[in-house]
């Protein structure tokens, strides 16, 4: 059966048609919406097509790291919480949830786009603890991109909480002042589907996939992570092809934050 | 001192506003928002389905597996650990209570019905918001039901009865009691019943009564986000 489906949908891709009717390099409509859930610090719901995530962030003071004492820190967590999807179950995170939440991680630690060292309030004592939450509130496909794209809106929309005494006051109102971002990158899932790339695929492009790679692209076009997945292996060419597209893709995505 | 003026201008008998819509997740079976002032519960339902592992199957009815959860966000103060503690199985738990009367287990051998509720954002209610939440699931999920539930937490602070208190309300320095109740909306029975303070007989009795009008207010509400499906569709 799923062969069947298989070699339907790759003869389909030859002609650049998809069961949705899109092109094999056209994303779903992207929409985001900041600042809906007022006790986090920041957060943003965003939908491609029916898939729908959102990601709010909390602040907390603590000591840092001995070895980078005037840095701040970063912490990424996905919840594939059973609401979004049939086959999601209860319990601590498999290892889907850690890969999307690992590459989200990579892609906002190593761009550098939030500046660590204005994290610290007082070296050796206090710094700042940006933690990044991701829930998937309906799965239909590609929740890497999603994933990647709530976590960058919800820090934009970050604001200090007011500190008293060294502690922080959550119940007194935010701050004005935001997280000091710098260069935000954007992460673009490409599959590849017998000979066929394939961007922002759903759920049932994604089960019939040979392999992928997610893309984390910079400002200034400079690839901030990379993260090849499923069995089959992939050739350099066809990993020039998928940064080719996911450049192209970046800057169209980075417009709708 | 006595409480004479809510804390955010309402009157005594006032909920907070409310919103609700029923298919909001569009891979559940049934699933719908409830929001009630700052408080927002998500209910999503899945099933009558398949239930593993097998020795946890009844023959003679199907099981309603409810799981509470407030993300890490959504809490006052610091972040709250993903995963659950003791409180949230406890609230599990009533939520089921509170919402088996209404359910024809008995016409779903060997199965289970999943009812998850995540909160986004909470300021006080939510066990109550989140059971509001899960009866518009469960109807949009086309599961036989003989009633629909609605709950509110009505309560004492200081000298006053009050419905639907608030987080600011809750951790008002006086006396403060919390009463969480549930009712079926036809028989007016009540399907959850909870209480942390102190208050006196006659001020829950009070209380009750305030719970029952409060509760056709929210009916209204979750009948409302369920038609309102299909005249979209």
């Amino acid at each position: 059966m799923e062969r069947d489906y298989k070699s339907h949908l790759i003869k389909a891709l030859k002609k650049n048609v998809r069961y949705d009717g899109r092109k094999t390099d056209e994303y779903r409509d992207i929409s985001i919406e900041y600042g809906l859930f007022h006790n986090a610090e920041g957060s943003a719901r965003v939908k491609i097509g029916d898939t729908e995530v959102i990601a709010g962030t909390k602040l907390e003071l603590n000591t840092p790291y001995s070895d980078r004492p005037d840095e701040g820190t970063i912490m990424v967590g996905v919840e594939l919480t059973p609401i979004a999807n049939p086959n999601f179950e209860l319990g601590p995170p498999r290892i889907e949830a850690i890969e999307i939440a690992r590459v989200v991680d990579r892609g906002i630690r190593e761009s550098h786009m939030i500046n660590m060292k204005k994290l610290c309030v007082k070296a050796g004592e206090a710094v700042w603890t940006v933690i990044i939450d991701i829930i998937p509130i309906n799965d239909e496909g590609n929740l890497f991109d999603a994933a990647s794209l709530a976590a960058m809106a919800a820090l934009r929309d970050t604001k200090f909480p007011q500190v008293k005494d060294g502690k922080v006051d959550y119940e007194a109102e935010k701050t004005k002042e935001t997280l000091p971002l710098e260069k935000e990158p954007i992460s673009i899932t490409v599959i590849k589907v017998g000979d066929d790339f394939v961007v922002d695929p759903t759920i049932k492009e994604w089960a019939l996939m040979d392999s992928r790679l997610s893309v984390a692209v910079g400002k200034d076009e400079v690839i901030h992570a990379l993260q090849k997945g499923e069995e089959k292996p992939m050739s350099l060419e066809d990993i020039k092809t998928i940064i080719k597209i996911a450049k192209v893709k970046a800057k169209e995505l980075r417009k709708k934050l | 001192m006595s409480y004479n003026k809510r804390l955010d201008g309402r009157k005594m008998d006032e909920l907070r506003p409310m919103e609700a819509k029923a298919g909001v997740i569009k891979r559940a079976d049934g699933s719908a928002y409830f929001k009630i002032g700052n408080t927002w519960a998500y209910a999503a339902v899945y099933g009558p389905r398949n239930l593993y592992p097998k020795f946890k199957q009844d023959p003679s009815r199907a099981i309603l597996r409810v799981n509470y959860n407030m993300l890490p966000f959504s809490g006052h103060g610091n972040r709250v650990r993903p995963g659950g503690n003791r409180r949230s199985k406890e609230l599990s738990l009533v939520i089921e209570k509170a919402l088996l009367p209404v359910l024809n287990l008995s016409d779903f051998p060997n199965s289970v019905i999943d009812l998850f509720i995540e909160f986004p954002q909470t300021d006080a209610g939510t066990r109550c918001a989140g059971i509001c939440a899960a009866s518009i699931a469960l109807a949009d999920a086309g599961i036989a039901m003989k009633d629909m539930v609605a709950s509110v937490s009505v309560g004492r602070v200081d000298n006053a009865v009050v419905v639907d208190l608030n987080y600011d309300e809750e951790a008002y320095d006086a006396p403060v009691a919390d009463v969480p109740v549930a009712i079926l909306h036809r028989s007016k029975e009540i399907s959850l019943l909870q209480m942390d303070g102190d208050i006196t007989e006659e001020q829950l009795l009070k209380g009750l009564e305030m719970a029952e009008k409060a509760c056709d207010k929210i009916h209204e509400v979750q009948v409302k986000a369920l038609k309102a499906k299909y005249v979209e569709e």
